[in-house]
């Protein structure tokens, strides 16, 4: 008798956990679609409709934040910059933030190589985006996962 | 709001060299997403959203910032040398107050 008790129990639970787990799955499900939203639509702001390729960029950037309100990051795009051909802009994004725009860094054909150094905020463990447009208009595209220990968005 | 401008440049360089120039000032940055924590109201944003640094008057590089920058918002770049002259760094925030800063280069 007591073991098919037991038994029942560990049944219950075992439901119990699979409903929580679906809840839980189905929630992050909308909220990452809702990150993604958010981000298509800076991206669309900062630069348009364009088509992205990958690659040209470099983003230098810590695998693991423990601190969120303050995170280095380094961009650097392979460019000849010069007066013909060279790096307009970078945009970057960063999905999870309240607002997923970070920073847009103009550079000039004076600036020698198309490469800077800030720091960010990170609400959490999230991608970093880059999107770089050239004088030509063509973009090119790149992310990287930093996993943040302690957000830095303050509540 | 914004105090304490700072900026690494150097004094001489030769002509085709690429520098790095650093730049960093003082600014609490604020979000617009905090709260008071007394009164439960938010804190209305308050940020610096646009550097510059102008080089005899022409801008060579720029940046516009959003409230995902830092608190005390530091900016690294680069600059090819060409001839010797004045770099100016201006950093505007959301209450319009500006903060500028002026440093030599001299060409050897």
């Amino acid at each position: 008798m007591k073991k098919t008790e037991f038994s029942r129990r560990t049944a219950l639970e075992l439901i119990g956990g699979g409903v929580v787990t679906a809840l839980l799955a189905g929630t992050f499900a909308t909220s990452a679609q809702a990150d993604a939203k958010l981000l298509a639509e800076a991206i669309k702001k900062a630069v348009g409709e364009g088509a992205m390729k990958e690659g040209k960029i470099t983003l230098d950037l810590p695998e693991i934040a423990e601190n969120g309100n303050t995170v280095p990051v380094g961009v650097s795009v392979d460019s000849p910059m010069t007066d013909a051909d060279y790096v307009k802009s970078v945009h970057l994004f960063a999905e999870k933030n309240p607002a997923a725009d970070v920073a847009s860094i103009h550079f000039t054909p004076a600036s020698g190589v198309a490469k800077a150094a800030l720091r960010i905020r990170m609400a959490g463990t999230q991608n970093i985006v880059a999107v770089a447009e050239m004088s030509d208009g063509t973009l090119y595209t790149a992310k990287k996962l930093v996993k943040v220990t302690i957000g830095g968005c303050g509540g | 709001m914004a105090s304490k401008p700072r900026v690494r440049v150097p004094k001489k360089a030769k002509a085709g060299d690429i520098i790095t120039i650093k730049s960093l000032i003082s600014h609490k940055m604020e979000t617009g997403q905090r709260k008071d924590k007394k009164t439960g109201e938010k804190i209305p944003r308050l940020i610096i959203n646009k550097f510059v640094c102008k080089f005899n008057g022409n801008v060579v590089f720029s940046s516009d910032w959003h409230p995902a920058v830092s608190a005390n918002p530091y900016m690294a770049f680069s600059y090819k040398v060409v001839e010797s002259g004045e770099f100016e760094f201006t950093w505007t925030d959301d209450a319009g107050e500006t903060v500028s800063k002026k440093a030599k280069l001299t060409v050897s």
